[in-house]
């Protein structure tokens, strides 16, 4: 992946990539109003991987939604690269895992990752290369020509990674993109992905029902809880970028799940 | 019902692009009346409006379509020769009469196909291909066929009627039958469920969506069979013999008005056994 | 390919006995020929009439092509025309459900006047009973693709002709193809059963109805085998044209990928 050069000007580094105040979202159902997202503050820098985390209900995608301009928020602002949301998405600002693969079936793995370069009009000889670069970068070389259903879910979701880093946006929004594999795929993922989120530099906003996932791969958890939508806890982990899986074990890694669960918990009551 | 708006409009739409086709089509032949009258003195106006009411057209103004049917139905007695009502009597009886046999043949032969292995996979294809084969090919030799045994009148339209609903309902019920979930007969097994049981209490229930689906199918095609059979022996009535008729004697209103008539008894018949399926289906759970 | 033959065996065994019994039980019962011909008397007539038949195939299968050309395609225009306004979808589907039901092939003598009583009479005909099959399942595919995979191309900021072309049309071709199997059994019906309303005397529809009255049934059935066979591989080549096109839906995949 080329490596676009890290500009640190006094004015880059005050730009927060992510700028929400008083974020607000209200959808109208036929049962009635439902507050999706309600007065929402965060701002998220350049390089940081932030989790959120918490109970179904609680705006998590939605606020992942509204970042890429696939939901419009009632109230607030939100800007994105210093920009709207819609120009950011006009922008090609940023990746989207989605939570299946989303993979086109009658095209090939490789073909997939070349999506989005088509659409943006790069040269063939400069998608043949950030294709081959993408399905190195996920561990999928060799893989280029078949087609996704003769991929396993695990390698699906891969080149679907692979997909939403070939056109090299700074910011990749994931909306739990593990969520339907098994644990042991799981953990090996949550590896690469850190390892990819080490080598590329990327911003990452990361949505997860897991506590261990959130806590070993975030450098800063947002713990959520429903009716209405809010930010309940924001917990920075403040682990080394390079963690080996063990680190799960260790006091520090539990005592910070310790407390998004406990974030959770107060912020949902199970009798609901 | 969200549709009722769209949809009218639509039909709005469509009447006024009738009438501009027809006032359009039938212009150069009023013309040409005009011109053998010895008129040439007439406004746009008169022509148009002249074009809409001609006796021959090429294309018949709804209204005077409308007028047709009027005269057909409501001024004509049910049972003058002359008038729609007679006619669509007997194609709707033939349609009827033969959709039930065929029907039933149908529903039965899929009842037999589903219980053995055997005869499904050697009968289940040539049904299924026998759709894509213009069966109504047969229809006039059926006809003709019957007659030489002195089957004549009502009963060779009825045949063709049962043939042409016959196929789709056996394919429809076929797929039916099958439609249960493995799991869910996996589940009659445990029960040491007999074949009969299985079929009784999960098979046939699970089929309803897919019975009044091809009743549907099959009442339509019946519908077709009946017309085109009496295309074929006109002497005995029906619509198909007015369609007929009126293709022969050049009279272009009286074709779309059967054709009309025969559009209006198909549409009752399938929308009959489409709200015999909502109220079954919504009291068996399958739709909200 | 063991288990193609497998496939295959049952129903041509089945086909076999039948042919059998019809020969055997229509000598043995001494069937008259005008009631039922022999197989074999029906494969004679194909032989000898050979020339009558090709000429009857070729006048028919004139009108059967043009038509579903024209009917399948302009049905698949205004698909796609119609798609960016959900107002006329809702307008027209509805109404084309209901015309899908109705006997069309009544529409056959109005044709004829309007068109003539040579091929293309049976062309529009044809035209009319596939356009609305092709209408109704275009537009449903087209509003098929996932809503994720929609998504996916907004997060691109992909323009409406891109996602088109590369989302929805490759999604929407099992339903288009669906109508295209359909609308073949239908022009067959269309073409022939129009031509019972009039045709230069040749043709699959004039040659059974004519025959029908000099009461050569052995030469009904020869007409009725070439429109079997006809009917059947037209459906076959579109089922094989099928099979490449969409080779990546899910009911190719579950004999194990």
């Amino acid at each position: 992946m080329t490596q676009t050069p890290h500009a640190e000007t006094t004015i880059e580094a005050l730009h927060h990539v992510i700028d929400i105040a008083d974020l607000s979202l209200r959808f109208e159902t036929r049962d009635g109003p439902v507050q999706a997202l309600s007065n929402i503050d965060l701002k998220v820098e350049r390089g940081e991987f932030v989790s959120f985390i918490g109970p179904s209900g609680c705006g998590k995608t939605t606020l992942l939604r509204a970042i890429a301009d696939l939901e419009t928020p009632t109230g607030g602002a939100l800007r994105v690269n210093g920009m709207s949301a819609h120009e950011a998405r006009m922008n090609r600002a940023y990746g989207y895992v989605f939570q299946a693969p989303a993979l086109y079936p009658w095209r090939t793995v490789a073909d997939n990752i070349a999506l989005p370069l088509e659409i943006m009009g790069y040269p063939k000889f400069e998608r043949d290369q950030r294709v081959a670069e993408g399905l190195e970068l996920v561990n999928l070389s060799g893989f280029g020509k078949k087609f996704p259903w003769q991929l396993s879910g695990g390698m699906q979701q891969r080149a679907s990674i692979a997909r939403a880093l070939s056109f090299d946006p700074e910011l990749l929004l994931m909306d739990e993109p593990f969520g339907a594999l098994d644990e042991i795929v799981r953990d090996m993922l949550n590896q690469q992905l850190l390892r990819l989120w080490d080598k590329t530099r990327k911003t990452v906003l990361f949505v997860t029902h897991s506590i261990p996932e959130a806590v070993f791969l975030s450098t800063r958890i947002v713990v959520m809880s429903p009716r209405p939508g809010r930010i309940q806890d924001v917990i920075e982990t403040g682990f080394p970028r390079q963690r080996p899986l063990d680190i799960r074990e260790t006091p520090e890694f539990l005592e910070i799940a310790n407390r998004v669960r406990h974030g959770l918990r107060a912020g949902h009551s199970y009798d609901d | 019902m969200k549709n009722v708006l769209p949809v009218t409009i639509v039909l709005v739409a469509l009447f006024a692009l009738w009438y501009g086709a027809a006032a359009l089509m039938n212009a150069s032949l009023q013309e040409d009346a005009f011109a053998n009258a010895g008129d040439t003195n007439y406004t746009t106006g008169e022509l148009v409006a002249a074009a809409l009411e001609m006796e021959r057209p090429k294309l018949p103004a709804p209204h005077q379509i409308a007028a047709e049917l009027y005269k057909l139905v409501i001024e004509t007695p049910p049972t003058s020769k002359r008038g729609l009502v007679y006619h669509a009597a007997i194609t709707l009886e033939e349609t009827v009469i033969g959709f039930v046999f065929g029907a039933a043949f149908g529903i039965g032969l899929a009842v037999l196909i589903q219980s053995t292995r055997i005869l499904e996979r050697s009968m289940m294809p040539w049904i299924v291909a026998s759709q894509t084969v213009p069966i109504i090919a047969l229809a006039p030799m059926i006809v003709v066929i019957l007659n030489q045994f002195d089957i004549t009148g009502l009963a060779p339209k009825a045949v063709i009627a049962a043939y042409l609903s016959f196929f789709p309902v056996t394919v429809g019920m076929v797929k039916g039958f099958r439609s249960p979930d493995p799991l869910q007969i996996d589940l009659m097994r445990t029960y040491s469920a007999t074949q009969g049981q299985t079929f009784a209490k999960l098979r046939a229930p699970a089929s309803a969506p897919y019975f009044f689906a091809s009743m549907q199918i099959g009442a339509a095609a019946a519908l077709v069979g009946a017309v085109v059979a009496e295309v074929t022996k006109s002497e005995d009535g029906g619509l198909g013999a007015r369609l007929l008729a009126g293709s022969y004697y050049g009279q272009t209103v009286q074709i779309w008005a059967a054709l009309f008539a025969a559009t209006a008894l198909s549409a009752a018949l399938v929308g009959l056994i489409a709200l015999a399926g909502r109220i079954v289906l919504r009291r068996m759970a399958f739709s909200r | 390919m063991n288990a193609r033959a497998a496939d295959l065996a049952p129903p041509l065994l089945f086909g076999l006995v039948v042919l059998a019994a019809w020969e055997v039980g229509v000598k043995l019962l001494g069937v008259p020929a005008i009631i039922l011909p022999a197989p074999s008397a029906i494969l004679l007539r194909l032989v000898s009439s050979t020339p009558t038949l090709a000429a009857d195939f070729l006048q028919t299968i004139r009108g059967v092509l043009a038509g579903y050309a024209i009917g399948s395609g302009a049905g698949l225009a205004v698909a796609i025309l119609i798609d960016r306004s959900p107002f006329l979808q809702r307008g027209l589907l509805p109404l084309g459900n209901f015309v899908s039901a109705l006997p069309i092939v009544g529409v056959a003598p109005i044709m004829v006047m309007w068109f003539g009583f040579d091929w293309q009479s049976k062309a529009a005909v044809v035209v009319v009973m596939t356009f609305f099959p092709m209408l109704v399942n275009a537009t449903v595919g087209l509003a098929g693709a996932g809503p994720m995979e929609r998504d996916l191309m907004m997060t691109y900021a992909a323009d409406y002709s891109q996602t088109l072309r590369m989302l929805r049309l490759p999604a929407a071709a099992p339903f288009i193809f669906n109508a295209l199997k359909i609308n073949t059994t239908l022009a067959m019906i269309g073409a022939i059963v129009a031509e019972f309303f009039g045709t230069p005397t040749v043709g699959m529809g004039f040659r059974i109805s004519t025959e029908v009255g000099h009461l050569s049934i052995d030469m009904v059935w020869a007409t009725i085998v070439v429109a079997a066979l006809t009917g059947s591989a037209f459906y076959a080549l579109v089922n094989l044209i099928e099979r490449r096109v969409t080779f990546w839906h899910a009911s190719y995949r579950t004999r194990g990928n």
